[in-house]
């Protein structure tokens, strides 16, 4: 009874926790489609598998719900007990999903093959992982600045700051200065860390790769034509205390946009750099 | 056989057994008083890593930061994984395994009692070592359970208490393992020929030598950090001409296996209950033996599946990816075959049967989760999110901790020699069953979203889930609290236990009175008792 009465308890507490945050519910269940050119790929990959596991779900788990059912002592089943071995199912449960993972396994590495191929870029961003903020540095462009958590995130993510993370736009995945870059153009990023391992994933550019200090990683991306916008992401390799504030935000500019902000940047960059060389 | 009395009262339950704590506890060599050290101290340890992972939840319930610093969070999730897995899992089969392999194959004791005493008494000295980190000047360890540098070498005091903590455990655990391998290389009574042996015994021989093979590896990568920490080598600086992801190779190379440590053995028990319950004999019983020796050896090709993102050549990724999706075959034939044991079985749903049952289902979901991981450029997606924690929770969970739980279930009226409350047990089942699905299932979803894994606060769009998973934590975390006190009052009192306890039990522990004498098969047992038991 008073067991029955904690459950219900609970449950009347479920109920009212969620209601409360369901006037701006996500309730996310499945990975992006991305706005890349492999992002696409790598969904159609997931759901592939997805749906494989799924229909192995129904044949296992049907299987064992019959037995469950059906075998039960209260209603008289009798035990096969002779039932101990039969060298046929067991060659035939072995190179069934042999041949299911075959099937798997070659889009995967075809997909894969196609994401090691970083060849034929036009762009290259120098990517640094610093605990705990992301500086991207323009190679031969001239460009170079950090990105680091915005200022509303900030304030409002400190221990009992009494701001609602609700009211602030982004929370935690909004930057002072994101990284941009064109779309339709095959961005190569070269990724490495000042100090600990980091690692850097947007989920729509469908790419995540570990910055290792002393070390240079490459990964590349090419968002779509048609798909310009501002993408969230964060670093997720631990790194430290502030390993959950120091968000990756890519901005895709269509070309033009894209060479008007580059310009801008150098120009900005310029009286900046020759302060820094006057003695 | 050696002893046939019935028990009378609790204290005659240990006829035999010297009197007084010291005696009887501290200096025991006694596999069932040690198996009962082991299991009461992971017991423990189950607790106190779950009062951390309460911790993680209560901050996770909501976004903000209401309850604690990042850093401490960081503590909270890298100690709730060393205590969960060194302090909780580990103990907890190595006190099945001195409990009942003795007893399976009929020996009178471990091959090696005072190293038994000793690889068990390391354990407390071990935790008070690494626990007391807390009250050091920079807190408890940060850097994750995996030790990862070079940020492990940002920790402070804590650093060398940790790494010392560990070498103490993996010290402990190669003794058990060698205890185990002994024991059942030469203690088996004469006609217990391997192919006779209980799966339980079989998956914790495979389990012993995957031990004695990677612990030591565990302890290089631990010494390699100590070295590079304090006496100026540079095994994982690049600054020397060291690599960082080399750490990251050894450690996987100790840390694949070490998953496979910890699940192996659960198969072992769930090929006892399962049969037991279904009144059946395990199905494919030598294919059972040859899938778990298979994944034991996979298991050592398989570990940069765990560092996808560290940027392998291409040749690396694919071999990693396809000797990875090959376990999937040797665990099919697994589930398959407890399927088929149940298949035109009699089956019954005591509390084991009922955690064995959820085994299959959740273990297999895990499984899935698994396979999808396994596909490199899919692992992209999924690396060192919440969908990874959902994976590895499923599996050690639902899979491990159930079969531990389950394991519990089937052999306590033998140790205790009472039965215990059937109605509370199967409440404790359905209580654990519902929410550790609650609590680990949206986090599939999460981690699909785009949530990372030890994050102290997350953007808002996770909310929702977080909410629900938090709450499932809460009321797993509530439902445990049954278990003690079930045992508690089982070890206490109750109805008598038979000797066979279960209808369809077979097998030699269920030849020894309940509870099980002090001392028992001080005389090999009779050869029909040993065909019998292994009519598999």
């Amino acid at each position: 009874m008073l067991r029955t009465h904690r459950l219900l308890t609970a449950l009347g507490a479920a109920v009212a926790a969620l209601a409360a945050p369901l006037a701006h519910a996500e309730w996310t269940l499945n990975m992006t489609t991305g706005v890349t050119s492999m992002s696409g790929e790598i969904y159609s990959l997931h759901m592939k598998m997805f749906w494989w596991c799924v229909a192995i779900a129904v044949f296992v788990f049907g299987w064992m719900i019959v037995s469950i059912v059906k075998f039960q002592k209260s209603k008289g089943a009798v035990p096969d007990t002779a039932m101990v071995h039969s060298t046929k199912a067991e060659i035939i449960w072995t190179i069934i999903p042999v041949l299911i993972l075959v099937v798997l396994a070659v889009p995967a590495a075809k997909t894969l093959i196609k994401l090691e191929d970083s060849r034929g870029s036009t762009l290259s961003v120098k990517v640094t992982g610093y605990q705990w903020k992301w500086q991207y540095d323009y190679l031969d462009q001239g460009v170079s600045y950090f990105s680091t958590l915005s200022r509303d995130s900030n304030a409002a993510r400190q221990l009992q700051s009494g701001i609602d993370p609700t009211t602030v736009n982004d929370y935690l995945r909004d930057v002072d200065y994101p990284l941009v870059v064109p779309t339709g153009a095959k961005v190569r990023l070269l990724l490495t860390s000042a100090d600990v391992i980091h690692a850097w994933w947007v989920p729509e550019l469908a790419i995540k790769k570990d910055a290792i200090p002393g070390f240079v990683n490459e990964l590349w991306f090419q968002v779509d034509a048609d798909k310009p916008g501002i993408y969230r992401g964060q670093c997720v390799e631990l790194c430290g205390r502030d390993h959950g504030f120091m968000p990756v935000v890519v901005e895709a500019k269509s070309p033009e946009d894209y060479k008007a902000w580059l310009a801008e940047r150098q120009a900005a960059a310029k009286p900046a750099a020759i302060a820094a060389n006057t003695p | 056989m050696a002893n046939s009395h019935t028990a009378h009262d609790a204290h005659d339950d240990h006829h035999g057994a010297p009197q007084g704590f010291m005696q009887r506890w501290v200096l025991t060599t006694n596999h069932k008083d040690i198996g009962t050290l082991y299991l009461v101290f992971a017991g423990i340890m189950f607790f106190l890593g779950g009062a951390m992972a309460m911790v993680i939840r209560a901050e996770l319930f909501q976004p903000g930061l209401q309850f604690v610093d990042p850093q401490f969070f960081n503590s909270m999730t890298t100690m709730h994984a060393l205590v969960m897995i060194f302090g909780g899992m580990m103990p907890a089969w190595v006190g099945l395994a001195n409990w009942m392999i003795p007893l399976q194959i009929g020996a009178a004791d471990m091959a090696l009692p005072r190293m038994n005493n000793f690889s068990f008494w390391l354990m407390p000295f071990a935790f008070i070592l690494l626990l007391s980190t807390f009250f050091t000047g920079g807190g408890a360890p940060a850097g994750g359970w995996t030790l990862y540098p070079p940020l492990v070498l940002q920790g402070g005091d804590s650093f060398p208490m940790a790494m010392f903590a560990v070498h103490m455990m993996g010290a402990s655990s190669i003794m058990g393992a060698i205890n185990v391998i002994v024991t059942l290389m030469n203690m088996r009574a004469p006609g217990m020929t391997l192919l006779r042996m209980p799966l339980f015994c079989w998956t914790w021989l495979i389990t012993a030598y995957l031990l004695i093979l990677v612990m030591p590896v565990l302890a290089g990568a631990v010494t390699m950090l100590i070295t590079d920490h304090f006496f100026g080598t540079s095994f994982f600086s690049a600054a020397g001409g060291g690599d960082p992801v080399m750490y990251q190779h050894i450690f996987w190379f100790f840390g694949h296996p070490e998953v496979y440590i910890l699940i192996l053995p659960a198969f072992g028990v769930v090929s006892e209950i399962l049969p037991t319950f279904s009144r059946k004999p395990l199905f494919g019983y030598e294919s059972m033996v040859y899938a778990t020796a298979s994944i034991g050896f996979l298991s050592f090709i398989v570990w940069a599946h765990h560092m996808f993102t560290v940027g392998m050549p291409l040749a690396g990724q694919l071999f990693f990816m396809l000797t990875t999706m090959l376990i999937a075959v040797p665990t099919g034939v697994k589930v398959f075959n407890w399927s088929a044991t149940m298949w035109k079985g009699s089956l019954t749903f005591e509390p084991p049967m009922l955690f064995a049952i959820s085994f299959l289902f959740l273990f297999t979901i895990g499984g899935f989760s698994g396979l999808m991981l396994a596909i490199a450029p899919a692992d992209f997606q999924y690396h060192d999110t919440y969908f990874v924690v959902a994976h590895f929770h499923y599996v050690l969970v639902p899979g491990s901790l159930f079969a531990i739980i389950g394991g519990v279930y089937y052999w306590l009226p033998k140790w205790s020699g009472h039965m215990y409350n059937m109605t509370l047990a199967k409440w404790h089942f359905w209580l654990s069953a519902i929410f550790v699905n609650v609590l680990f299932f949206p986090q599939h979803f999460l981690g699909l979203a785009g949530m990372p894994r030890r994050i102290p606060d997350y953007a808002t769009q996770f909310a929702d889930w977080n909410a629900v998973s938090s709450i499932g934590a809460f009321g797993f975390g509530l439902a445990q609290l049954i278990f003690p006190y079930l045992i508690w009052s089982c070890v206490r009192g109750g109805e008598k236990a038979t000797a066979h306890v279960w209808e369809g039990s077979h097998g030699l522990e269920w030849e020894v009175p309940s509870p099980a004498p002090y001392h028992s098969w001080s005389e090999a047992p009779a050869i029909e008792l040993i065909e019998r038991g292994a009519a598999h």
